[in-house]
C-alpha cells in the first residue's frame, strides 16, 4: 500500500479536477466567443457598406456621397504628427531618467508620475488640451492641437516602455563601452539603444494603438471637419491649411455618423476599418518586435 | 627586477559610502611586468584595480583620497579627461562582455569611439588585434557574425582583443579568466605572458596557482589593506608578513 502509484486520485480529487478544468474551459469558451461575435458583427454589418467610394472620397450632400477619405488621412497625419513629437520627447526623457539622473528618490517619484498619467482617464487630458493648446495658445479646434494633446497623453507610455526596455541593457555592455575609453553619450548611442530598439518600436507602435483608439481627447482638440485640406500654392500652404483646421479623425467620425446622423451603416463600416488598422498595428508591432530582436 | 615605474600609489584611500575600502595604498607598479592581485574576496584587490582606470568613478557614492600616478600625472587630476585614460589603461572584465554586435564590430568599437574612420586601417586594426590575443585563426572566416556566438573562452580573448585595439599601454584583468575552464584559461594566460612584452598588465586573480605561473610582481590585500608587496618568487617562497604566509599556505581565505 505505502507508496501505490497505481491508485490513482481519490473519486473527491478527482471530481474536483473536473469541475475546475470545466469552468475554465467555459471560462476561454466564453471570451473566445464574445471576440467572434463582436469581429463578425462589425464585419457583417461593416462591410456591405464598404466601397471604393465610401473609402476614398470626400462626403458631399450635392452629390450624395458617403467618404471617409478626410477621417483617414487625418488619422495618419495625427499620427505623424504626435510621432514627430513623441519619439524625442519621449526616448529622450528616458534616456535622461535611466542614464543620467542621479537623484534616485527624485526619478522613483517620477516614475510613478508617469506610471500614474498613464493610466488617467483621456478626457481630461481633452479638457487639458483644450485650455493649454486650443485656447491658451490660440491655436483652437485643429489637427495640430489635438497631436500636441496626444502628445501629452501618449509620453507616458513611451517613457514607461523605453525605460523598461533600457533597463533590460546589460550594465556590462555599458561598463565594456566606457572601459574603452567612450564618452557616456556615444556609449548610449552605440550599444545602449540599439540594444533596446525594439522596445522603443513596441513602445511606439503602442501609442499609435491608442492615437487610433482615441476618441475624447480628438473630438475636444481636434475637431469634427470633414472635410479635405485645400492644398493652396504651395507646400507651406498645404500644411497651414492642414493643421489649422480641425479634423475628424475615424474613431471621431464614427462617433459622428452614430450619435448625430445615427447613420449606422456607415458607423459599421469605419468600424471595419478601424478594426484592419488595429489588426495591422498589432501586427506590424509583432514583426517588428521580432525582426528587431534577431539582430 | 623591477623596470620603470608606470603607476604609482602613493597612501591611496577609497570609501564606498562608509565603508572604509582602500586604506593607505601605497605601491609602485613596473612597466612591460605582470602584477598580480591577490587576497580573499572583499579584500580591496579588485577595488583598486577599478580606481586605474577609474571604473569606481561609476559607482553613487564613492570617495578618494591620496595620489595615484599613471607616468607621473595624477589619475585624479582635476583635468583628466576619463575617456583618454581609459584609452590609455584598457580593461578586461570578469565576465566575458561582447557587445551584441560582429566580431568585427566589436573589434573596431574602440578605434572608431576614438576617430578611426577608414576601412583599411580598421581592417587592419581588427586583423593585428585579433592576432594579438591569439584568437585570428579561429574566427578570421566569421568576422561579420554575431560575436555573442562564440564560446565562453573565445568571447574572453575577444574581449581582450578589443582592449588591445584602441592601443593601450596597461592592460587591467580582474578575474578574467574566473569563469573559464582550465584550457581556455591556460590560453588567456600564456596571452598574458605574450602582451608584457609590449604592455603592462595588472591582474586580480582568486587563483595563486596563477598568480605564481604568470605574475613578475604580487600584491597581497587584505581588509582594505596592502599587507605585502613584492616579487613574486619571493613573496610566495618567502613572505615576510605572517598574514601573506597564511593566506598562501591556505590557512584562510
Amino acid at each position: 500500500m505505502k507508496g501505490s502509484i497505481t491508485k490513482g486520485l481519490s473519486p473527491r480529487r478527482r471530481a474536483y479536477d473536473i469541475t475546475m478544468r470545466t469552468l475554465l474551459y467555459a471560462a476561454a469558451a466564453l471570451i473566445c466567443a464574445l471576440l467572434v461575435f463582436l469581429i463578425g458583427y462589425i464585419l457583417y454589418r461593416g462591410i456591405p457598406h464598404l466601397s471604393w467610394q465610401f473609402l476614398t472620397s470626400e462626403e458631399s450632400v450635392i452629390k450624395d456621397i458617403e467618404g471617409i477619405l478626410p477621417a483617414i488621412l487625418n488619422t495618419v497625419y495625427v499620427i505623424i504628427a504626435t510621432l514627430i513629437f513623441i519619439l524625442p520627447l519621449g526616448v529622450g526623457s528616458a534616456i535622461y531618467l535611466t542614464e543620467y539622473a542621479s537623484n534616485k528618490r527624485v526619478v522613483a517619484a517620477i516614475e510613478f508620475a508617469t506610471e500614474t498619467l498613464s493610466g488617467m482617464p483621456s478626457i481630461i487630458f481633452a479638457l487639458v488640451g483644450v485650455i493649454v493648446f486650443c485656447e491658451f495658445c490660440g491655436l483652437g479646434q485643429s489637427l495640430i492641437a489635438g497631436a500636441f494633446s496626444l502628445v501629452m497623453m501618449t509620453l507616458p507610455t513611451v517613457i514607461r516602455t523605453t525605460q523598461e526596455s533600457l533597463k533590460t541593457v546589460p550594465l556590462s555592455y555599458r561598463e565594456g563601452s566606457l572601459a574603452l575609453g567612450s564618452g557616456k553619450w556615444h556609449m548610449i548611442r552605440t550599444v545602449v539603444l540599439p540594444s533596446s530598439v525594439d522596445g522603443i518600436v513596441t513602445g511606439c507602435i503602442l501609442a499609435v494603438g491608442r492615437i487610433v483608439g482615441e476618441s475624447a481627447v480628438l473630438m475636444f482638440t481636434a475637431g469634427m471637419g470633414m472635410r479635405l485640406a485645400k492644398y493652396g500654392d504651395s507646400v507651406g500652404e498645404f500644411f497651414r491649411n492642414l493643421f489649422d483646421s480641425s479634423g475628424a479623425t475615424l474613431t471621431v467620425a464614427l462617433y459622428h455618423y452614430a450619435k448625430e446622423r445615427a447613420d449606422f451603416d456607415s458607423a459599421f463600416a469605419v468600424a471595419v476599418v478601424l478594426l484592419v488598422i488595429a489588426f495591422g498595428i498589432n501586427l506590424a508591432a509583432k514583426f517588428a518586435g521580432r525582426k528587431l530582436k534577431k539582430r | 627586477m623591477s623596470g620603470n615605474t608606470i603607476i604609482e600609489a602613493k597612501g591611496l584611500e577609497l570609501w564606498y559610502g562608509d565603508n572604509h575600502a582602500l586604506k593607505g595604498v601605497s605601491l609602485e607598479i613596473p612597466e612591460n611586468r605582470i602584477t598580480a592581485l591577490i587576497g580573499p574576496s572583499g579584500c580591496g584587490k579588485s577595488t583598486f584595480l577599478k580606481t586605474l582606470n577609474r571604473m569606481n568613478d561609476l559607482v553613487p557614492g564613492v570617495r578618494i583620497e591620496g595620489q595615484l600616478l599613471y607616468n607621473g600625472e595624477d589619475i585624479y587630476g582635476p583635468d583628466v579627461d576619463v575617456t583618454r585614460l581609459r584609452k590609455q589603461i584598457g580593461m578586461v572584465f570578469q565576465k566575458a562582455n561582447p557587445f551584441p554586435m560582429s566580431i568585427y564590430d566589436n573589434i573596431a568599437y574602440g578605434p572608431r569611439t576614438h576617430g578611426v574612420r577608414s576601412r583599411a586601417k580598421l581592417d587592419d586594426i581588427v586583423e593585428r588585434s585579433l592576432r594579438d590575443a591569439a584568437i585570428w585563426d579561429e574566427v578570421k572566416d566569421r568576422l561579420n557574425k554575431s560575436a555573442l556566438g562564440l564560446s565562453g573562452g573565445q568571447q574572453q580573448r575577444l574581449c581582450i582583443a578589443r582592449a588591445l585595439a584602441v592601443e593601450p599601454d596597461v592592460l587591467l584583468m580582474d578575474e578574467s579568466t574566473s569563469a573559464l575552464d582550465p584550457i581556455s584559461t591556460g590560453k588567456i594566460e600564456e596571452l598574458a605572458l605574450e602582451l608584457k612584452n609590449r604592455y603592462t598588465v595588472v591582474m586580480v586573480t582568486h587563483n595563486m596557482q596563477q598568480a605564481v605561473r604568470v605574475s613578475d610582481m604580487t600584491a597581497f590585500f587584505l581588509l582594505g589593506e596592502l599587507v605585502e608587496f613584492g616579487d613574486t618568487e619571493r613573496l610566495f617562497s618567502h613572505p615576510r608578513d605572517k598574514r601573506t604566509e597564511d593566506y598562501i599556505t591556505g590557512r584562510f581565505g
